[in-house]
Parts: C-alpha cells; sequence; structure tokens
C-alpha cells in the first residue's frame, strides 16, 4: 500500500530528528518529552484544521528553502536611536562581540547553551512547559519540534523594573540558514520589561518564546519581521499571566514570502490584561498568517487582540483568532478585530474568529472586515491638495494606526510609522 | 475668475444628464449665490468644478483664472486656488485633523512653489483661526471629522478653507443640517474670508444663509440649467413664492 506522500515524508523527517546530545538532566527531559509530544502529533498538513490557509510544508521540510540576503537602501535599523541592551543573534548563532553585556540590575540574563549544559536552572519550570500548555487544545506540532531541538535563545528573569528596553537583533547572512531560537522569559510579580525584537534571522526560522508574567508584572513587546523578501519564519509566543499583570505585545511584518506568528495567552490570574496587536504590509510574493489563541481562565480579565493587513500584488494575509473563556471567568472583557485593505483585486484575505463561552456575565466582540481604500475619504484629501499617491498614503496609515496605538511607547510608535511611511513610497505602483 | 461655458455632464455609470448647459461667470470678489430645487443639479455642478470620479463632462468648458479646470487633477484645482466645502464631509479615522491639514497646507504651497510652514507657523495660525470659528484645541487633535457634529463638521470646512486661503471659494450646502446660531458662526467665518481677490459660489436650497453672506448675484438653477439671475432679491422671492412660480415663469 502506497502511503500519501505529504505523510511519508513527515515521518521520515520525524524519524530522522535526533535531540541534543549531553546537556543537564532537566532539558534532557524537557526535550525528550517535547519530542514525545511532537511524535504522538505528526508534523502539520493542509489539511489540518488551522493550517488550511498556510502551507506548511515549507516550513516542515527537512531543510530550509533557501533565501536571498537583501540589502536595505536605507541600511538603518529599527530600534538604533533607542537606548537598549542588546544581543545579538547572526543566522539564529549568538555572537557575543556584537551583543552588550548581559549583566544588569534587577534582570538575569543567560544564554540557552550554556543553562542547558548546567544541571540545573530556574528556567527549567517554564522551558518547554508553557509550551506544552499550549498544545491544547491546538496542537502546535512545529513548537514542540522547537523545545526538542532548540540549542540557542536567552533565559531572561527579571525582578524589578528595567529602566532600558532588552533588544533580541537577529541578522540574516547566510542563504541556507535554517535557525530555531527558544526564548524563555519569567517577570517575577511586579517586574517590568519592554522586549524588543528586529530582523530576518535567518532563510528559516523558528522560534518559540515562553513567557510568563507573575503578579502584578508587566510585559511589553514590540517586535518588527522586515527586510528579508525571501525569508520564511514561524513564531510562537506562550504567555502565562498572573493576578493584576499586564502583557502587551506589537508586530509589524513588512516582506518575507511566510510569515506564521502563533501567540497563545493563557489570562491566570483575576484581573489581568492582554493586548496582542500586529500591523503587516505585503507587496507581491508575501504570505502573513496571525494565529491567536487567547484564554480567559480567571474572572475580571481584559482581552484585545488588533490585527491589520495591507495586502497588494498577490499578497496573502490571514488571521485566525480565538477568544476561548472558561466556566468562573466572569466579567470577560474581551475584543478582536481583523481588518485587510486591499490596494487591488489580486491579493486575498483569509480571517478565522472564533468565540467559545462557558461563562455566562462577559462581554465579547468580534469583527473582521476586507476593503479597499474609501473612495470618498481619498476625493476628500485630493480636494484639500493633497496628492492622490500621498493621499493613498494617509489612508493606508490611518488603517493601521489602531494597531499601532497598541505600542505603548510613543517613541516607538513614531519609529515604526516613519517606516511603514518610507516602505509605502518604496511600494507606489 | 471662474468661467463656466456651455457646461453638459452626464454620469459616468449610467445615461443620466444631470448638467444641460450651464454657464456662469463669477468675477474676483464677488459672491454669487446658486438656488434651486433638489435634483436641479447643484450639487453636480460643485462636484464636477473639484473634479470628483463618476461624471463625464460631454460639452462645454470650466476655467479659473483661464486655467482649464477639466484637465486638471483634483489636488491641481485645488493647488490652482479652487476650494469646495462639502455638503457632507468625510470622516477619516486615523488622520488627526492637524496633520490633515498641515498636509494639506503644505502640499499645496510646494505645489505653487512656496516654503513649506514651519510647525510653529502653522500652529499660530491654525489656533488663530480655529479660535475665530470657536474650534477647540481638542477638535483639532481629533481624527478627521470623526465624532463631530453637524455644525462641527460645517465649521471644520470653514477652517479649512482660511487655512488654504483659496481665490475661488464653493460652499455646497453648507447652511444644511446647522441651526441658526452654527449657521451665523460659520457666515461670519465666510465673511471674514471675503476680500477683492476672492471669489465665491454659495449653493443652497434656501434663501436664509443669503440673509448672512450677502451675494451679489443670485442664480437660479433648474432641470440643469441656470433658468434665472438677478440680484439678491431673487433669493427673497423664492423664500416667498418657493420654486413653483418661478419655474412656471421660465417654462
Amino acid at each position: 500500500m502506497v502511503r500519501p506522500q505529504e505523510n511519508a515524508a513527515g515521518a521520515d523527517r520525524l524519524e530522522s530528528l535526533r535531540l541534543p546530545e549531553g546537556g543537564g538532566e532537566w532539558i534532557g527531559a524537557a526535550r525528550r518529552t517535547a519530542l514525545a509530544r511532537l511524535q504522538a502529533q505528526g508534523l502539520p498538513g493542509r489539511r489540518d484544521e488551522y493550517w488550511r490557509f498556510t502551507d506548511p510544508a515549507s516550513l516542515t521540510a527537512a531543510e530550509a528553502p533557501p533565501a536571498a540576503v537583501f540589502v536595505d537602501p536605507d541600511d538603518t535599523r529599527p530600534f538604533d536611536s533607542i537606548e537598549r541592551l542588546r544581543i545579538v543573534f547572526r543566522d539564529g548563532v549568538f555572537d557575543p562581540a556584537a551583543s552588550d553585556d548581559l549583566a544588569g540590575d534587577g534582570i538575569e540574563i543567560s544564554l540557552l547553551s550554556d543553562a542547558a549544559a548546567a544541571d540545573i536552572h530556574w528556567a527549567k519550570d517554564l522551558y518547554g512547559v508553557l509550551e506544552g500548555r499550549g498544545q491544547s487544545p491546538v496542537p502546535r506540532p512545529l513548537a514542540a519540534l522547537n523545545t526538542a531541538l532548540a540549542r540557542e535563545g536567552v533565559l531572561i528573569r527579571v525582578s524589578g523594573r528595567v529602566g532600558r528596553p532588552v533588544s533580541l537583533i537577529y541578522l540574516h547572512e547566510r542563504e541556507t540558514s535554517d535557525a530555531l531560537l527558544h526564548h524563555v522569559i519569567r517577570l517575577e510579580p511586579g517586574a517590568e520589561l519592554t522586549l524588543l525584537e528586529n530582523g530576518p534571522a535567518a532563510a528559516r526560522l523558528n522560534k518559540v518564546m515562553e513567557v510568563e508574567v507573575a503578579d502584578g508584572a508587566r510585559f511589553h513587546h514590540v517586535r518588527t519581521q522586515g527586510r528579508d523578501h525571501e525569508r520564511r519564519a514561524h513564531t510562537h509566543i506562550f504567555a502565562r499571566l498572573g493576578t493584576e499583570s499586564r502583557f502587551k505585545s506589537f508586530t509589524l511584518t513588512v516582506n518575507g514570502v511566510l510569515t506564521r506568528n502563533e501567540a497563545v495567552i493563557e489570562l491566570a490570574g483575576e484581573g489581568a490584561s492582554a493586548h496582542v496587536a500586529g500591523a503587516a504590509v505585503g507587496d507581491g510574493r508575501f504570505h502573513q498568517d496571525d494565529t491567536v489563541f487567547v484564554t480567559h481562565a480567571a474572572p475580571n480579565c481584559e482581552s484585545r487582540q488588533v490585527f491589520k493587513k495591507v495586502l497588494r500584488n498577490g499578497a496573502v494575509g490571514v488571521f485566525q483568532g480565538k477568544i476561548l473563556v472558561k466556566e468562573g471567568a466572569q466579567k470577560t472583557d474581551g475584543y478582536q478585530i481583523s481588518q485587510s485593505l486591499m490596494l487591488d483585486d489580486d491579493s486575498q484575505f483569509f480571517a478565522k474568529p472564533e468565540l467559545e463561552i462557558y461563562a455566562d456575565d462577559v462581554a465579547c466582540s468580534h469583527g473582521s472586515t476586507t476593503g479597499a481604500i474609501d473612495p470618498e475619504a481619498l476625493f476628500y484629501l485630493r480636494a484639500r491638495g493633497i496628492a492622490r499617491a500621498d493621499a493613498e498614503d494617509l489612508l493606508v496609515l490611518a488603517f493601521l494606526s489602531e494597531a499601532i496605538e497598541e505600542i505603548e511607547a510613543e517613541e516607538i510608535a513614531a519609529e515604526l510609522l516613519s517606516r511603514l511611511e518610507a516602505w509605502l513610497r518604496r511600494h507606489r505602483r | 475668475m471662474l468661467e463656466i461655458r456651455n457646461l453638459n455632464v452626464k454620469l459616468e455609470e449610467e445615461d443620466k444628464v444631470i448638467l444641460r448647459g450651464v454657464d456662469l461667470t463669477v468675477g474676483a470678489g464677488e459672491v454669487h449665490a446658486i438656488m434651486g430645487p433638489n435634483g436641479s443639479g447643484k450639487s453636480t455642478l460643485s462636484h464636477v468644478l473639484a473634479g470628483k470620479e463618476g461624471y463625464e463632462v460631454t460639452e462645454g468648458s470650466a476655467t479659473l483664472d483661464g486655467a482649464d479646470l477639466l484637465e486638471m487633477e483634483p489636488e491641481e484645482r485645488a493647488a490652482a486656488g479652487l476650494f469646495l466645502a462639502f455638503q457632507y464631509p468625510v470622516e477619516i479615522p486615523g488622520v488627526g485633523n492637524m496633520t490633515f491639514l498641515r498636509t494639506a497646507v503644505n502640499a499645496q504651497r510646494k505645489a505653487r512653489g512656496q516654503e513649506e510652514l514651519s510647525a510653529g507657523d502653522f500652529l499660530k495660525e491654525i489656533r488663530a483661526r480655529a479660535k475665530q470659528l470657536k474650534i477647540d484645541a481638542e477638535m483639532l487633535k481629533r481624527p478627521v471629522n470623526v465624532g463631530f457634529s453637524g455644525g462641527e463638521k460645517k465649521r471644520n470646512e470653514i477652517l479649512q478653507m482660511a487655512m488654504l486661503e483659496p481665490k475661488m471659494c464653493i460652499l455646497d450646502e453648507t447652511d444644511s443640517g446647522l441651526d441658526v446660531d452654527a449657521m451665523k458662526l460659520v457666515a461670519e467665518g465666510v465673511n471674514a474670508l471675503r476680500s477683492p481677490g476672492r471669489a465665491f459660489l454659495v449653493i443652497t436650497h434656501y434663501q436664509r444663509l443669503l440673509n448672512h453672506i450677502r451675494p451679489d448675484v443670485v442664480h437660479i438653477m433648474a432641470d440643469g440649467r441656470i433658468i434665472k439671475s438677478g440680484g439678491a432679491e431673487l433669493a427673497l422671492e423664492v423664500e416667498n413664492n418657493g420654486y413653483g412660480s418661478l419655474l412656471g415663469e421660465v417654462a
């Protein structure tokens, strides 16, 4: 009997996986458990419910499809003007020379490669644990694969209020690089951290970030995924939020043949708040997928999902967002909006908004729209003397503004806006 | 200043003729009013002059100081000095009123080869103009027209007109949806802008706005053409007798 090609290739791939050798017992156990999870799930295929709009083949293939390194016409990188602690990875490999000293007040940063060699590490309680919790009810096999195989990443523990942001900078330098990064972040009660991420990382990136936000702690996350047109990235955030904690994550995606960002967030403590937002702009060979799962497991929590995509010239946008309100999570305030702006007739937007509610005293709303630039608004701007192309850019930025407003730091929001403006100018017809 | 000759216009999408040979000359410093029943083509005339899509000019011409308006993009008409105060100002979420106005002012200055206004000069000027129109700072910060009342929207149109300093101002039913106080405020704003180098074309269904903005010439429009022109007294005639008698008279 001949098995379907896809399953055969997937099964062969799973057979061939070898866990990293050596290391402390804690990491070995976490890796073995993750591998068992992955083998039980199998690799994702097009027929899986949450992979219907995004083909995982290039993410699951044994080798990364090559991706040319893109040279940016204006060679500045995001966040350059911000005072921050820089941690640099080249094609997924830590570069100590380009990075700042990792020591700081109220913050403890180690590399996964170092921690894995140790007999015991605080990350033991989280590494693969939050990822494991996030595997149900929707399996995320490539996150399990990451936990099993990743050799590098940063482990950050914050006990106070950290003055400057921690900035993870990902450089893509080899056309065939295939990077696995696994970060673990723990904010102790009342702690506060801003985490910045930018860069294409590799020809193919699989990244997992596990974030524990303890009671009263605040986590701000801003990342940009840009530059290289041919890169592929599949990222996961698994977050667990304690009582009265705050979680805010914003992602800007430009360029890239394939980007899938999954966020799995559990509001576990009363009065917690989680905001996940994204702005994506794509022209041509661009496929960008936001898959979000927010679980309200405690009463009086608030969550917001705001995703906006601007698509042109055959670009594809996907949004799969769920709010699950568990029994007893009364007074939940859940909001979800996903919108696409089509700049021509060639692009596509797939949206799958879901609500599942088991509590009776909640306020949840969701909406999804797709549309073109409003001709009335365009005429209004032009009638005031603003040239068509400028007026269109203004309306595109206006469309994205609800997502960008989710960035707390004004200087960062302003910088990303000006980057978006530059991108729009470069991509005028 | 504004010269319209035998203007014939139909809808682009369907075979519906709206303007059937409009002739109109507005000289510098003059205020002309166009009155007429609903569906007479008043608003269409203003849209066609401003360059809105969806209309086809089948015959005739429209020039501003000799320049062919109909050949220009809407933004070029604006830079040439034409301004249309919209009957229904458009709400634009996500674009701040102030950003919008500054972009517009500087786009026009650039198109005319002038230097852009500095942020400081712009702020100073807009504050002074806004104060005259009783527009508070909060309204300037809000997104363009979003959550504005009818009166606020119309005052915002006049503010834009004041900031852009056009030479030919077209007001399309600016009085619609306004109460008496709001109308007075708008009229004061318009009157403050009257000058020898600037002309106005005030389109209105009712005579009452013309009590506050005194026109030099009143035109009555019906069925796509101007059927009668006269002095300010013509507006009063409409007010007293309605359009019916005038239409009958011409027919």
